[in-house]
């Protein structure tokens, strides 16, 4: 896949592209730091949100080019389950798609630490595509 | 000092016990610090049970360069720190708490430029969990950006902050 370039919000969270993984799918992370801490000590909700979307987004864009479509990408809804708080380390994400169809995409999205089976973060997220626009 | 004594030091100097929570006061010591002051929020107005955050539009968190439009990231963020001041706003005092579950739902794209305001409110405190609903939009309610419903469980103050 062709560099997947990260939105302004995303470069100024801090977040990059960690690396590919299955022939294609990127894994997003960003680092712990006082912009996006939460409670003293721990990750805010809403920047594991933020990476989540972004890896959502990632990995929908990954699957698209895949199938040689150049469809734009909005957002309809997520859905986040929060299962550990996050801690001062660097988080990944990464999403898979479920389903790409014609109007309608269907991701789920996980988000890890250190060790990769205990989740962070779980979460399902919908995406309407778009023909492009001329 | 050890860690537990530490966190409990520090809630005791942000939120002593007893603590009154004055959702404006409250929201504006949130709003100089971590990611909820990075991102710029600001207190707006609030209620028996529901407080309004604003976010002003800055392009250094816009989702989508060509358009201007501001990425949906820091509109959970948003609806998370409104949702989450929402509960304390109806109890009148702080408890430790974390979200548990947040969905949100984006109805349109927030207009490149215009300050997204949340309104969150608490509609009812269990044992356990806190439950709350918002909307975000940038300027008529009526034509909502995003809707959101969530929980929050209430925990113990220990081990909820690490300073």
């Amino acid at each position: 896949m062709s560099a997947f370039k990260l939105p302004p919000y995303a470069r100024t969270m801090g977040m990059d592209v960690d690396h590919i993984e299955d022939g294609g799918v990127p894994v997003i992370a960003m680092d712990f730091a006082d912009k996006v801490q939460g409670r003293p000590g721990f990750l805010h909700d809403g920047a594991i949100g933020g990476l989540l979307e972004m890896a959502a987004h990632a990995a929908l864009r990954a699957e698209l080019q895949r199938q040689g479509s150049d469809s734009r990408i909005k957002p309809v809804n997520i859905s986040i389950e929060y299962l550990r708080g996050g801690l001062q380390e660097r988080t990944f994400a990464r999403g898979e798609v479920i389903r790409a169809g014609r109007r309608v995409a269907n991701v789920r999205v996980e988000a890890w630490q250190g060790d990769r089976s205990k989740l962070v973060a779980s979460s399902w997220m919908n995406f309407l595509l778009a023909p492009p626009k001329d | 000092m050890n860690k537990d004594e530490k966190a409990a030091g520090l809630m005791k100097t942000i939120m002593p016990e007893g603590f009154v929570f004055d959702p404006a006061r409250g929201a504006r010591w949130f709003t100089r610090h971590g990611h909820t002051g990075f991102l710029g929020m600001e207190y707006h107005d609030h209620g028996d049970d529901w407080i309004e955050l604003a976010l002003p539009w800055r392009e250094g968190l816009v989702g989508v360069e060509e358009t201007g439009v501001l990425a949906s990231g820091p509109i959970i963020s948003l609806l998370d720190n409104a949702t989450s001041m929402s509960v304390w706003t109806r109890q009148g005092t702080f408890n430790p708490q974390v979200t548990l579950d947040l969905r949100i739902d984006y109805v349109r794209a927030a207009t490149p430029g215009k300050t997204v305001i949340a309104r969150a409110e608490c509609y009812q405190v269990r044992r356990s969990m806190a439950f709350v609903r918002g909307i975000a939009h940038d300027g008529d309610i009526a034509d909502p950006v995003a809707h959101t419903a969530g929980i929050f469980m209430l925990v113990s103050s220990e081990g909820w902050s690490k300073p």
